[in-house]
């Protein structure tokens, strides 16, 4: 498929064709709609979209570990990073497209053609001065490329490997420094809580329901207490603090016990 | 190294491929469908209740009907939502749910019409990480999902969700490793073959204990379903979905069930093969058989996942995080190490087993003394450190040390004493204020003399 890097370069089957080129078309398009989304999140998705189809082409490619150690370590955790961080930020509205750095864009182009110079370059020179030998006849030494991965990994570049590991423990004890706050008092625990919640006089609970009264059943009634007063705190307070509480109607209680007794009727408008 | 059975996977003929992935989707849809209705009964009974037996028989199409008119209910998409994003995550979080499956060995090879081909989609040599590397794009749709409903308990339900998936994928991953090591494959059909004689769940019981207690972690399942905590966070991630869309995301997440129980399964219970005393008889191994043991020892699992949702309360938040992190994954790297050790003993160095006692010996010895050296020492600073705080407490807090507004030293209490009081010296304006008032005492005291 990538053909030059294998010896059988004509043995490219329609099935691995088809896979090129979705996964091609995807992750460049993936890219592209990185670099183009207005929204954050858009462009993290549209990476992650490009990640997973570069994973699909290592698979295609006979690299099975390394496109799913791809996805489990950038998709899966980096990426994820990016997005929770985005969402708890909540960089929500489209970013500004007003340079911030003096210069940005063009030091960004010089670099992008760079990279890109020193890619063309690195792959040019493997395809044209390297011989290869075929996947078979390397992975013939160790019986496996998970094998001569670990072979590698574990012998030659052991000490870099290990600096890499250091490094990134580094960085994250750094940014749990960083992130650190020192605590003067001891944490309050479930039970402090729960004490200086019931022992300051406070309403631990919920607060009285307002009044639900047969005339009336709207917030702005208050409770009536078991000594025929009203409970203040029964109306929400922005409603107190209007003045739009309704004020206790002695006459409707009055009413209601006289109706509930039967010494009188409902009025006649009130039935069918 | 066992045999590698690579050569039995990619020989498939299209239509056999074709059928296998059609049995498997048609597997876990009705797999999904009992497990619901399983779950509703067997809960039902723990808390004396009856559960659904009225459709079909005992009750059992219950799930169906319930999932038909999930279906055909009104949707409902709030104003605010980010449509795009909202579509899909969804279809994401299911979709991944399905493709794991791919590589869960079901049975040994055996003929469908004609074709001797193993009872498993496919395998390759990192199909364990497959697995892991699936259910790492899964959480992408609950993420997802919370973030398009936008909504804040969907918003939070999201992120509390992404955030155990992501802790407890850790735990998870380094239980594998212990099983990698003995198995010396991460192909799930290699490592059903290299648990012949004895279960991983019995020689790498750590490993078996970490995975499980992740899986439930790892599946928002009780006592870890923190993100859907109906008291904190109405439904979590899913709270803005409704029909299709929120049936899909229950699917996945009773798919997800099935496929963490399957991978158990293949790792730790030996997979298809038959347990011990089935085992003695020659046939179990062979043929459709297997496909039964696979399924009781899933439903095992899956009766564990029920059994803790009717039995356990929520945990709080932090302990979940806390237990995660500061358990599951030190304890998993040390058993890893311990394990590493045991096989390179076995692998490199030769040794007979006194001479392994009496290392161990020698081992345990080190250690004890070790730790009652590190022990001792760390009495002593502890007594050190509490002479120099209880010393500090001794001394009055000074809130302005220095010149500097600072906090207390451990021990000490907060005074809420004025700055200008405890301040060197007085200003002018005090200076005047205190002459005034000195000049009014006179007065009043004069005035009194008059009086009197």
């Amino acid at each position: 498929m990538i053909a030059p890097l294998a010896d059988t370069a004509t043995d490219v089957n329609v099935g691995e064709q088809i896979v090129f080129w979705v996964t091609a078309i995807l992750s460049v398009a993936g890219a592209l709609g990185m670099v183009l989304s207005r929204k954050a999140v858009h462009s993290a998705l549209w990476l992650a979209l490009t990640m997973i189809n570069l994973a699909i082409l290592y698979v295609a490619n006979s690299a099975p570990f390394l496109g799913m150690v791809q996805v489990i370590v950038y998709t899966g955790a980096v990426m994820m990073l990016f997005l929770f961080v985005l969402m708890v930020v909540g960089v929500d509205s489209s970013d500004s497209l007003i340079e911030t750095i003096k210069g940005q864009r063009l030091a960004s182009i010089v670099f992008v053609l760079g990279v890109g110079i020193l890619l063309v370059w690195g792959i040019g020179n493997s395809m044209v001065e390297t011989s290869s030998v075929g996947l078979d006849a390397a992975n013939a030494e160790h019986g496996g490329h998970i094998e001569g991965i670990a072979n590698v990994l574990f012998t030659q570049y052991l000490l870099v490997f290990e600096l890499v590991a250091a490094v990134l423990i580094t960085a994250a004890m750094g940014a749990m420094v960083l992130a650190h706050r020192e605590r003067w008092t001891p944490r309050p625990s479930q039970r402090d809580l729960a004490r200086a919640r019931f022992t300051d006089g406070g309403h631990p609970g919920n607060l009285p329901n307002p009044g639900v009264y047969a005339r009336h059943n709207a917030v702005d009634t208050p409770a009536l207490l078991p000594d025929g007063g009203t409970s203040d705190i029964s109306v929400p307070g922005p409603v107190r603090a209007r003045g739009d509480e309704r004020s206790f109607d002695r006459v409707d209680i009055e009413e209601v016990r006289a109706i509930s007794e039967g010494e009188t009727t409902l009025p006649e408008e009130g039935r069918e | 190294m066992t045999d590698s059975q690579f050569g039995l996977f990619g020989a498939d003929p299209w239509w056999l491929v074709l059928l296998k992935v059609v049995a498997l989707f048609a597997i876990l849809v009705l797999l999904t469908l009992f497990t619901i209705w399983w779950e509703r009964r067997v809960v039902s009974r723990m808390q004396n209740r009856i559960g659904p037996n009225r459709v079909g028989p005992q009750g059992l199409l219950q799930s169906l009907m319930d999932g038909i008119k999930l279906a055909l209910k009104e949707e409902i998409i709030p104003t605010s939502a980010h449509l795009a994003v909202y579509w899909i995550a969804p279809v994401i979080s299911a979709t991944m749910a399905f493709l794991a499956f791919a590589v869960i060995p079901f049975g040994p090879e055996v003929s469908i019409f004609g074709v001797m081909t193993p009872l498993q989609l496919t395998d390759f040599p990192v199909s364990v990480l497959y697995v892991l590397a699936i259910a790492s794009i899964g959480i992408y749709g609950i993420v997802l999902g919370g973030w398009a409903s936008g909504s804040t308990y969907p918003l939070l339900g999201g992120l509390r969700s992404t955030a155990q998936m992501i802790s407890y994928e850790i735990a998870m991953g380094l239980s594998f490793v212990a099983v990698f090591i003995y198995a010396g494959s991460m192909s799930t059909s290699d490592i059903i073959i290299a648990q012949e004689p004895i279960w991983f769940a019995v020689i790498l019981l750590p490993s078996f204990i970490i995975y499980v207690t992740a899986m439930v972690g790892e599946t928002n399942r009780a006592p870890f379903d923190l993100p859907e905590a109906e008291g904190e966070l109405v439904g979590g991630f899913h709270t803005e979905y409704s029909s299709l869309k929120f049936a899909l995301f229950f699917l996945a997440e009773y798919i997800n069930m099935v496929t963490v129980s399957a991978l158990a399964t293949t790792l730790f219970l030996g997979g298809w093969r038959a347990p011990w005393p089935l085992s003695l008889w020659e046939g179990a191994n062979e043929g459709w058989w297997p496909m039964l043991w696979w399924l009781l020892k899933v439903q095992i699992f899956i009766f564990v996942f029920i059994w803790l949702r009717g039995t356990l309360p929520r945990m709080r938040y932090d302990q979940f995080m806390r237990f995660g992190w500061k358990i599951l994954i030190p304890v998993s790297v040390v058993w890893i190490v311990i394990v590493a050790a045991a096989r390179i003993m076995r692998n490199d160095v030769a040794l007979s087993t006194t001479e392994i006692l009496v290392s161990g010996a020698v081992v345990i010895v080190v250690l004890l003394v070790g730790s009652w050296l590190i022990q001792a020492r760390q009495d002593r600073r502890q007594r050190a450190i509490d002479e120099a705080e209880a010393e500090a407490a001794a001394a009055p807090f000074d809130p302005m040390a220095g010149g500097f507004p600072v906090p207390p030293l451990p021990g000490q209490s907060f005074t809420y004493t004025s700055r200008r009081a405890s301040a060197q010296g007085t200003t002018i304006v005090q200076e005047r204020a205190a002459e005034v008032v000195a000049e009014e005492d006179d007065d009043t005291s004069d005035g009194e003399d008059n009086n009197g």
